[in-house]
C-alpha cells in the first residue's frame, strides 16, 4: 500500500526527537483522529536559516513518513523557503501517498507552519505569508485533554 | 523475512490442506449439478447431504434446517431482511447491540432508512457484554427480532446467548445470532440456547471462502432472499457450491471434533501472551473480558501509540495482526466496538488484535511479545503524547 520511500522513512525516520530550547515548536493534529505531529526548529537568528529540525509523531505509517520527509525538506532552508514546502512537495518527495493518507501530508505542512508561527511569536516578528495555524493543539483548552 | 506468524485468524484462516483435498474431486470428477436427475450427479447430491449433516450436528440442528449461503454477510442480510419482511404485520421493531459486525449494523440501518424499521442498539458494558435488563426493557409489543452476536470479532467477548434466547422465547420473539466467530470455537446448541437463526462462515474455521450457512429453525417463516431456482428447499436460489460446501462440512467436522483440545491449548497461549503484555509493557490494557472470551482472541491497547504503525512494524518481522485504529478502519473514527466499551479515542487508536490458530506455538507467542515490547518502546520514543504524559507526571 505504501511506496518504498514511505516505508523507508517510516522504518528509518530521519530527525526523530526533540530540540532543547528550540527556536520554535509547533504541534498539530489531535488524538481523536489518531495523528499528532510536533515539529521543533532551531533557527539561526542572524541568517534566518533553519539549522536543525526534529519531530515527534503519534500516528500511522504515513504520518511518521511525512513528518520525517518534512524535516528533511526544511533543514538548511531559510524561513521563506521552508514556508514554501507544501504538502504536495512532501508527497512527491515520498513518491506519493494512498488517497486516504493525503491528510497526513497536510498535517506535515501545518506542523512546519505551526513551528514557524511559534518562532515568530517568541521573537515578536511577522513572517510574510504566514498566518496563525488553526490546528495548533498546544494552545487553547484542548491541551488539558492530554 | 523469516517465518510467517499469522495471528489474524479472526479475519480469515488458512484453508486446511485436508479440506482442499476433500474439495478437489468435486471440481474435476464429480462436477454434476446437484439439481439434475442423471446418475452422474448423485455424487454431488450425496456430498451436499453429507456436509449438511456434518454442519447440523455441530450445533444440534436438523440437517434440513441448514441453508447454505455465500458467506456470513449474506446469512446476516437474509436473516434480518427476510424476518422484517415476513413479520412486519406483527411489528417493526428490532433489537440489536452496538458492537455487532457491520453485516448486521448496516443491514439494520438500511431497514431503518428504507423500510421503516425501528431499531434499538443496546449499549454494552466496559467488557462488551449486553445487559439482560436493558434487553428486557427494550422489548415492546412491536418487537419481532432480537439479533445479538454470539461472540465479538474484535474483543472476543462471548455474549450471554443462553439467557438472551430464554428472554426471546419467553416474549415470543425470534432470536438470531451472528455466530461467525463462535461456530466451532465454543460449544453451541440451538435448542438449549433457544436460537431461531444462526449465521456462520466457512473461512473462519479453516474452510474455504465464499461459503456460509444460515440455520433457520423449523417453523420460522422467512422466505427467500436470493430468488431463482428451487435449491435449498426453495429458500436460496443458485446452483450449489458443491466443492465449497464439501470443504465447509469437512472443516466443521474437524473443528468441532478438536474444539475442546484446541480451546485448551489456545487459552494457555492466549493467557500467557495477555499476562506477559500486561506485566511487561507499561500503560497497556486488555480489551474485552478476561474469562468469557474466545479462546483464540487477544485484544490489547498500548497507550500513546497508533495501531497502524504497530502493525507495519510487526509486519516487518513477518507477524500478521490487526488493529481497531482509524487508519485501519478506513475512516477517521476508531472501531465502533472499542468506542462502545468506552475507550477514549487515543486508546482505541492504539489497539492490537491477535487471533491464534491451532498452529500457533508458545515460541511464536514469546517471539511476538518480545518484538512487541521493542516496537512499543520505539514508537513511544517518538510519540508526542507519551512525551506530554511523562512531562505531566514528573
Amino acid at each position: 500500500m505504501y511506496s518504498q520511500k514511505v516505508m523507508d522513512h517510516f522504518q528509518n525516520p530521519r530527525n526523530v526527537g526533540e530540540i532543547e530550547n528550540a527556536s520554535g515548536v509547533g504541534t498539530v493534529g489531535n488524538a481523536k483522529c489518531g495523528d499528532i505531529m510536533r515539529m521543533f526548529l532551531d533557527i539561526d537568528e542572524e541568517t534566518g536559516i533553519i539549522k536543525d529540525c526534529k519531530f515527534k509523531t503519534f500516528g500511522c505509517g504515513a504520518a511518521v513518513a511525512t513528518s520525517s520527509m518534512a524535516t528533511e525538506l526544511v533543514k538548511g532552508k531559510t524561513i521563506q523557503e521552508a514556508l514554501a514546502v507544501t504538502n504536495k512537495a512532501v508527497m512527491e518527495a515520498l513518491d506519493g501517498l494512498p488517497p486516504v493518507k493525503v491528510h497526513c501530508s497536510l498535517l506535515a505542512e501545518e506542523a512546519i507552519h505551526a513551528a514557524l508561527w511559534d518562532y515568530a511569536q517568541k521573537h515578536g516578528i511577522t513572517i510574510e505569508g504566514l498566518s496563525k495555524p488553526k490546528n495548533d493543539i498546544s494552545e487553547g483548552e484542548e491541551e488539558e485533554d492530554y | 523475512m523469516g517465518k510467517l506468524i499469522y495471528l489474524d485468524n479472526a479475519a480469515t484462516t488458512q484453508t486446511s490442506p485436508a479440506v482442499v483435498e476433500a474439495m478437489l474431486p468435486y471440481f474435476t470428477e464429480y462436477y454434476g449439478n446437484a439439481s439434475t436427475i442423471y446418475d452422474f450427479a448423485a455424487k454431488s447430491k450425496e456430498a451436499l447431504a453429507h456436509a449438511r449433516e456434518q454442519i447440523a450436528s455441530c450445533i444440534g440442528a436438523k440437517p434440513e434446517e441448514i441453508y447454505f449461503t455465500g458467506g456470513g454477510s449474506e446469512s446476516d442480510n437474509w436473516a434480518l431482511k427476510a424476518t422484517f419482511e415476513a413479520y412486519k404485520q406483527k411489528g417493526n421493531h428490532i433489537i440489536t447491540s452496538k458492537i455487532e459486525h457491520h453485516a448486521i449494523l448496516h443491514t439494520c440501518e438500511y431497514l431503518e432508512k428504507e423500510r421503516g424499521a425501528r431499531v434499538t442498539y443496546l449499549d454494552v458494558d466496559e467488557n462488551g457484554f449486553v445487559s439482560l435488563d436493558e434487553l428486557k426493557k427494550a422489548i415492546t409489543p412491536e418487537t419481532i427480532l432480537i439479533t445479538i452476536m454470539f461472540a465479538n470479532n474484535e474483543i472476543g467477548t462471548i455474549e450471554p446467548i443462553r439467557e438472551i434466547g430464554q428472554i426471546a422465547r419467553e416474549h415470543g420473539i425470534l432470536f438470531h445470532t451472528d455466530a461467525v466467530q463462535a461456530f466451532c470455537q465454543v460449544p453451541i446448541n440451538v435448542d438449549e440456547m433457544n436460537i431461531d437463526m444462526l449465521s456462520s462462515s466457512g473461512h473462519k474455521i479453516n474452510g474455504p471462502k465464499g461459503i456460509g450457512f444460515l440455520y433457520i429453525r423449523k417453523g420460522v417463516k422467512i422466505r427467500s432472499f436470493i430468488h431463482g431456482g428451487a435449491q435449498e428447499r426453495k429458500r436460496r436460489a443458485g446452483t450449489e457450491n458443491v466443492p465449497g460446501i464439501v470443504g465447509y462440512g469437512t472443516a466443521a467436522e474437524y473443528a468441532s471434533k478438536t474444539m475442546a483440545d484446541r480451546a485448551k491449548a489456545e487459552i494457555a497461549i492466549r493467557d500467557h501472551m495477555i499476562s506477559r503484555i500486561l506485566n511487561e509493557i507499561p500503560y497497556s490494557r486488555l480489551n474485552g473480558d478476561k474469562e468469557k472470551r474466545l479462546p483464540n482472541n487477544i485484544n490489547v491497547s498500548l497507550e500513546f501509540i497508533e495501531g497502524e504503525s504497530m502493525l507495519l512494524m510487526l509486519d516487518s518481522f513477518g507477524i500478521c495482526a490487526s488493529s481497531g485504529s482509524a487508519c485501519t478502519s478506513g475512516s477517521l473514527d476508531p472501531s465502533h466496538v472499542l468506542m462502545a466499551i468506552g475507550l477514549p479515542h487515543e486508546v482505541a487508536h492504539g489497539s492490537l488484535r491477535m487471533t491464534l490458530s491451532e498452529q500457533t506455538t508458545m515460541e511464536d507467542a514469546d517471539f511476538v511479545v518480545d518484538r512487541l515490547k521493542e516496537i512499543v518502546s520505539q514508537l513511544r520514543a517518538m510519540s508526542p503524547l507519551y512525551e506530554d504524559f511523562i512531562r505531566k507526571n514528573q
